[in-house]
């Protein structure tokens, strides 16, 4: 028997469509609509991309922290606070590298340099690397139990450790710039439109997280179900063996 | 209560007695994480190849040879739990996991401290460093307290998954991203007590604050998570 199973529902194919439309939109806007700036020119359009990416990463962290914490509080124990951390999880490990990887080649052009050892570039690497560690953990084999609980503490661990890290390398090196907007005493004023391009970046890229954490999870299930499968048809055949 | 902390008294000597016999049976620290340090200081001496440099970065080459030979001692704690399912047997008999993480914190603090005292002895000889006595007290005020604080970490992380295949590959990703507050604050206040670079020995007690709030920080956490934890 073959079932087909699709981890799309008529929501979540709507969520998809106005995603590709806002994602677009973000591309247009900040490829074609919005100026350049007057110190940086285009490079400062690197950040429509970094800038959302990051703040997808907090999110995602934000989240498997959340969903761990929930999965350990809750007496039953439901699985799925599991698989949405784990899906989080992966999705903000792929928006930090994006996130590093947009403010290398940023970096690259603006300060000449790919890497500086600042601060914050240098914290951002560490929660890349604890996220890496985060999902080699939820590989480490057993039941899906034994993941469930290791990679919770694992993820609620990595929340004191972020603060701890990102502590003593403030103490360490700080040299980064300013966050520009969210320093109320900035003197930088960014044009309307660019402004709108950066938040339009922040909802866009917030659907897109929203989008592909629902598939993840579920295509997650997906592969515990196979999982399940696979364990209840070996014992069948051991049994059909055993029987002849 | 007062039952319980004694229990967790009892079992932590037990298992920091267990710990250390095993170690000093089996001479697996003297014998092969000892050689191992000794190693990586000459190798660090290959690479940087230059007595000025390697006197300059001597306190965070110490350092980092206490971690690396920690993550072997890490690894060989908890192997020895898992092999014949000790940690198992132990479990099953309801033994506080308090008390076995307080053990294991304590035996694996012990094997470090005796390693950063080589490695310290090892540092004044190769890399000529003399540190004034003011900069002794405060490396052994460093070295108390970073290893206070990796002696927790340790055991947390290397608990993490015990028993399970593939943790020992999983270790290293896992404990040097979490110790790397313990590596900028010991290596910044040994610099201050080394006095390298022109460092001032009074610029190094912040760091060693720094090294016992990590310390109280994960000695709490520890005591809360590793019974979860060890119970698959």
């Amino acid at each position: 028997m073959t079932t087909t199973q699709s981890t799309a529902t008529p929501t979540t194919q709507k969520l998809g469509i106005a995603t590709a439309i806002a994602v677009s939109f973000l591309v247009l806007s900040g490829l074609i609509f919005s100026a350049e700036d007057v110190v940086q020119g285009s490079t400062v359009r690197m950040m429509y991309v970094h800038v959302p990416s990051i703040w997808v990463a907090y999110l995602a962290f934000g989240l498997t922290a959340l969903c761990s914490a929930v999965y350990v509080s809750n007496r039953s124990r439901s699985l799925i606070w599991d698989r949405f951390a784990g899906a989080s999880a992966e999705i903000g490990v792929l928006f930090v590298a994006i996130s590093l990887v947009t403010g290398s080649l940023w970096g690259r052009l603006t300060w000449g340099t790919f890497w500086v050892w600042d601060a914050r570039l240098t914290s951002t690497a560490f929660l890349f690397i604890t996220y890496i560690g985060y999902l080699a953990v939820r590989r480490l084999g057993g039941t899906f139990t034994q993941r469930a609980r290791r990679s919770a503490i694992m993820a609620l661990l990595a929340v004191l450790e972020i603060p701890l890290v990102h502590f003593s390398v403030n103490l360490w090196r700080t040299l980064h710039q300013k966050a520009s907007i969210a320093d109320p005493n900035a003197k930088v004023q960014l044009d309307g439109f660019m402004l709108f391009t950066l938040f339009w970046g922040l909802v866009s890229f917030s659907m897109l997280f929203a989008w592909l954490l629902i598939h993840r999870q579920r295509l997650m299930a997906l592969e515990d179900a196979v999982q399940d499968q696979g364990l209840d048809r070996a014992i069948q055949e051991r049994r059909t063996e055993a029987g002849r | 209560m007062t039952s319980r902390m004694q229990t967790v008294r009892r079992v932590s000597l037990a298992v920091v007695r267990k710990d250390l016999r095993i170690e000093w049976s089996s001479k697996v620290l003297l014998n092969q994480v000892a050689p191992f340090s000794l190693v990586i200081m000459i190798m660090f001496a290959f690479a940087l190849d230059n007595e000025g440099i390697l006197q300059r970065v001597a306190p965070g080459l110490v350092w980092l040879a206490t971690l690396f030979s920690m993550l072997v001692i890490v690894q060989r704690s908890f192997a020895v739990e898992t092999a014949d399912g000790a940690l198992d047997a132990l479990r099953v008999a309801g033994t506080e996991p308090l008390g076995i993480f307080i053990g294991k914190s304590l035996a694996l603090m012990v094997q470090l401290l005796a390693l950063e005292l080589m490695l310290l002895a090892i540092a004044l000889v190769l890399y000529a460093v003399e540190p004034t006595a003011m900069g002794y007290a405060e490396t052994f005020a460093t070295m108390l307290i970073a290893t206070i604080g990796l002696g927790f970490v340790g055991t947390l992380y290397g608990g993490l998954g015990a028993g399970a295949r593939g943790r020992e590959t999983l270790l290293p990703l896992l404990l040097l991203p979490a110790v790397a507050p313990v590596l900028i604050g010991a290596t910044r206040a040994t610099e201050a007590a080394f006095g390298s670079g022109g460092a001032q020995s009074s610029e190094g007690w912040p760091w060693i604050g720094l090294l016992a709030v990590f310390a109280g920080v994960f000695g709490a956490v520890g005591a809360l998570a590793f019974g979860p934890m060890i119970e698959e």
